[in-house]
């Protein structure tokens, strides 16, 4: 073993690539390393996050399609009870209004049937002046006996 | 392969030996030729083949490291961004398992000591004959290309570890602390000098194992490598038996490379750790 002046140059070079190394080298490098933990950490939380939105939004997904299931059938039932009502109430329509041309037609048929009569009466109380007239022999004055004719008009 | 050699201790002791430039006996400067030409030229010599591929590696990892760094982004990473994010990943998992201070400086170091290391290791699954033989070509009587085989590269590294945990230790504890920790333990106050003779090797211990436990294992590593190197020459059945414990032993030594550059940067990381703890 010659120990020459080698030790010292490789000390020299040893010192120098040490400076170097830790002035160039490491801290890029550690500083990038630690940058993508961060990154990586971010990441797995960021999935995380989505992961139980996802869960949540899912949930909340079936809670309204439930809701809307829910409306759904309530607006049909609802439809439906109005349907049977409009059917009912046309129902009633209809027959107030039938009953109410029965009515009209039975006042009618009332008023011809007062008319036919007071026609029937005129006739008979002329039928029966004629007869009176014709055994009192002479002319009677319609009209100075039209009290007694018309009282005679009501008995029929 | 060990035919240009005139024999084996040769082969041997020319694969190990660094390319070093310094002042000869006579004054002159240049590239030593044999150990004794080494050996005269002192401590102000250098292994150039060492530094060459010490600084070349380190380059080379700075250079794709910070490639990296500068593209770097919290967007999903491809390809080599993603292999530096991983490397990243681990340093400072480890280093959080074992720092318990806060520092700017530990993981970076922990970075570099890592991946410096294994790439210097590295260099031994180059097969041990083929860059001798080209830097002989290129005129360069010694080439060794495995760095971490070279006790100064071993103990560069492991002394600037050890200036950094006296600079820690001092800056912590305060120099009454950190002098406290060497003398007051673990007898008590009037035992101090069995005390400090005792904290004194556990600290020294420090560096000088850092630097022996790579040096050892790369060394004695290469050092097999070189002697199944030493089968090819020995005939056609000796020479295949020989590629197969080439093979195995180069599969068994990618795991060594890589954990030997692991307990580099762990043991780093401890020692820095104890320095910064206050209480004992």
């Amino acid at each position: 073993m010659n120990f020459n002046a080698t030790l010292i140059g490789q000390m020299i070079t040893f010192a120098i690539f040490v400076w170097f190394c830790m002035k160039y080298i490491w801290p890029p490098l550690i500083a990038a390393l630690e940058e993508r933990n961060a990154r990586i950490s971010e990441g797995l939380a960021a999935a995380q996050r989505g992961q139980q939105d996802l869960e949540e939004a899912e949930v909340k997904v079936k809670e309204s399609f439930n809701e809307a299931k829910a409306q759904a059938q309530e607006i049909i039932n609802q439809a439906q009870k109005r349907a049977n009502e409009i059917v009912d109430e046309a129902k009633e329509a209809a027959r107030e209004e039938a009953e109410k041309t029965k009515a009209a037609a039975s006042v009618e048929i009332d008023q011809q049937i007062t008319a036919a009569r007071e026609q029937l009466r005129q006739e008979v109380s002329s039928i029966a002046l004629a007869g009176a007239e014709q055994i009192l022999k002479r002319e009677v004055d319609a009209k100075a006996h039209a009290a007694v004719l018309d009282d005679l008009v009501t008995q029929i | 392969m060990a035919g240009s050699y005139a024999n084996s201790g040769e082969y041997i002791k020319h694969h190990l030996t660094n390319l070093t430039y310094g002042q000869k006996a006579d004054g002159s400067w240049g590239i030593a030729h044999g150990a004794d030409e080494i050996a005269e030229m002192g401590f102000w010599s250098i292994n150039l083949d060492s530094m060459a591929f010490s600084i070349g590696l380190g380059v080379l990892f700075l250079w794709g490291f910070h490639w990296a760094a500068k593209k770097a982004s919290s967007d999903a990473p491809t390809g080599w961004q993603n292999f530096v994010e991983m490397m990243i990943e681990f340093i400072d998992e480890s280093v959080r398992g074992s720092y318990s201070g806060k520092s700017a400086l530990v993981a970076p170091l922990a970075l570099t000591i890592f991946v410096w290391i294994f790439l210097l290791n590295l260099m031994d699954l180059i097969a041990v004959d083929l860059v001798p033989w080209i830097g002989g070509l290129l005129g360069l009587p010694y080439l060794k290309i495995v760095p971490t085989t070279d006790p100064n590269i071993t103990f560069g590294l492991s002394l600037a570890v050890f200036a950094l945990v006296i600079y820690y230790s001092i800056k912590i504890k305060g120099p009454g602390g950190f002098f406290a920790e060497l003398a007051f333990h673990p007898f008590p106050k009037y035992m101090m000098p069995v005390n400090l003779i005792l904290e004194g090797v556990t600290l020294i211990a420090k560096p000088v194992s850092l630097a022996l436990r790579l040096f050892g294992n790369l060394y004695a590593g290469e050092m097999i490598f070189i002697l199944i190197a030493l089968m090819y020459s020995g005939g056609i059945a000796l020479g295949i038996f020989g590629g197969f414990l080439q093979l195995g032993w180069a599969i068994f030594h990618i795991l060594v490379i890589t954990l030997q550059a692991f307990i580099f940067m762990t043991l780093t990381i401890v020692y820095l750790d104890m320095a910064s703890q206050t209480d004992h």
